[in-house]
């Protein structure tokens, strides 16, 4: 088993095919694209593929050490930055070729007019701990 | 086995170890210790004397860890100056536990986690899954509060206003998991009404059971917001709404004001009208002015905006919003809220876009971006 994170940008990754604001969905849609989600992942908990999801908040800020006894410098949110993460999902499969799928089939969600959005999200897999059998 | 009947027993059970001269940390692990032999062992073989099972137990379980202890000899004298039980005075334990676990040099999340396993006699495990955080963490956090402690002793009155406070966290900000924290909550808080004479404790029990008389409908079964005025009124919990209103009639009758039972008030005006249209805003509003001059706080000043719009108008409402800061969060949603009511529909869409950018969690943020989406599918030809 391999850990897999799908990432989910409000901003960086290239647009989606169906990109249309929330806002300007009907209700109904809205309705629809959010059972999608809570469906998928009830799917992959019953698959025990699931680990994880979280929703980030659209802004964040930036923090650096600035020196002993000194507060920490903070700065942002920098309307500049490329690459904004809205959210994530953590599953544990078996191959890379399932996290491919599961995400594809994520990015389908319904959007506006009902139409998939097929949005980009990204697949990361997890750095492993180093296996015992190394010869 | 009543689970919630033998969680009850946990504050006595903690208070008669540590007033037989057991120190708080190594009595507190040993009454966990009891009730999970207790969870075990009961359901086969009910004891008569379930507090008295519980005492003898746990007290061997401390004794057990202390003789392993490198201190073996200094605490087997402890063991020869053994107290015979006598009757407890469980209600100032009790009270006494309470301080202690929500002491001021205790950080709130410290306090929460502590109170809900010395007091509430849940697992660390439990605690864990209802804040979702690793057990480790939890038990870590929980070991770290009570050496905080360790100093403190039990024999003062402590800080009532803390207390409030870690247990309005705890109904408050409770996540769900198999334990429900806001039932936790409101049994936590009765046990403490019973132990002091206190009109803001009543007050705090009858804003929670106020609150939770309302349960069932804030949420639609999608798992979507139903705000106030949209529940279905008929399924609210009457029992819990009754008994909140008689405590807290009883407490406003001793004339000793407090935020709780202001807000306890206004949640029984709520409760009070069969239709949101019944609602009685003006004194709502009245109420809402008592809550300002109490505790002056601006999350209070924003809610009496929007009950300011209710009463008087949305023009009024918008105006009292004015005067408050608009850094808050859920400022941008009262003002679309405001603007839907006063008409201007355009504006009310774009805040509600903007304040779905900016809400603190996902039902929110649903909830306002479906707002939006709604009005913009009106104003669409």
């Amino acid at each position: 088993m391999a850990k897999y994170l799908l990432l989910k940008h409000y901003r960086g990754a290239p647009a989606a095919v169906n990109d249309v604001p929330m806002d300007k969905w009907t209700p109904e849609e809205i309705s629809a694209h959010v059972q999608y989600m809570r469906d998928f992942a009830a799917r992959l908990e019953e698959t025990g593929e699931f680990v994880d999801a979280q929703a980030l908040a659209p802004e964040g800020t930036f923090v650096r050490h600035d020196g002993e006894g000194r507060p920490p410098v903070t700065d942002g949110p920098f309307a500049e930055t490329k690459d904004l993460i809205a959210g994530w999902m953590v599953i544990d499969v078996d191959t890379y070729e399932r996290a491919v799928e599961l995400a594809g089939e994520l990015s389908a969600a319904p959007g506006a007019g009902g139409d998939p959005i097929h949005e980009w999200l990204e697949v990361r897999p997890f750095l492993t701990e180093p296996p015992t059998i190394t010869e | 086995m009543n689970e919630a009947l033998l969680r009850s027993l946990t504050p006595s059970v903690l208070g008669i170890l540590v007033r037989r001269g057991a120190d708080f940390a190594a009595a507190e692990d040993a009454v966990q210790d009891a009730l999970v032999k207790a969870i075990s062992v009961w359901p086969a073989d009910p004891p008569r004397d379930p507090k008295g099972w519980l005492v003898t137990v746990a007290w061997h379980r401390f004794l057990d860890a202390t003789r392993a202890d490198a201190a073996r000899r200094r605490r087997e004298d402890l063991l020869d100056e053994e107290p015979a039980p006598g009757p407890a005075s469980a209600v100032d334990d009790t009270l006494q536990l309470y301080f202690l676990c929500a002491h001021p040099s205790l950080t709130p999340s410290s306090a929460v986690a502590l109170t809900l396993r010395a007091v509430g006699g849940l697992t660390t495990r439990q605690i864990a899954q209802a804040y979702l955080v690793p057990e480790a963490t939890m038990a870590q956090r929980i070991s770290r509060a009570k050496r905080t402690v360790s100093g403190v002793r039990l024999d003062r009155p402590g800080d009532i206003a803390t207390v409030q406070r870690v247990l309005y966290l705890i109904f408050n900000e409770g996540y769900s998991g198999d334990v429900d924290l806001a039932s936790e909550a409101i049994r936590l808080t009765r046990q403490l009404a019973a132990a002091i004479d206190h009109p803001e404790v009543a007050g705090l029990l009858a804003l929670m059971l106020l609150h939770h008389a309302r349960r069932a409908t804030r949420t639609a079964p999608d798992g979507s917001l139903v705000p106030l005025a949209a529940q279905d009124r008929g399924r609210w919990d009457t029992e819990s709404i009754a008994e909140g209103v008689a405590i807290l009639q009883a407490a406003l009758a001793r004339d000793r004001l407090g935020e709780f039972q202001a807000q306890a008030a206004i949640a029984a005006l709520h409760a009070d009208a069969r239709t949101a249209e019944e609602t009685d805003w003006v004194q709502i509003v009245e109420w809402y002015d008592e809550l300002v001059r109490l505790t002056g706080s601006p999350v209070v000043r924003l809610n009496r905006a929007v009950a300011v719009g209710e009463a008087d108008g949305p023009r009024a409402g918008l105006a009292a919003l004015a005067a408050v800061d608009d850094s808050l969060p859920r400022h941008t949603a009262v003002a679309a809220y405001l603007h839907e009511r006063d008409g201007d529909l355009a504006t009310a869409a774009r805040l509600y876009a903007e304040a779905a950018h900016k809400a603190p969690n996902l039902a929110e943020r649903d909830y306002l971006t479906r707002q939006a989406a709604g009005l913009n599918a009106r104003a669409r030809p």
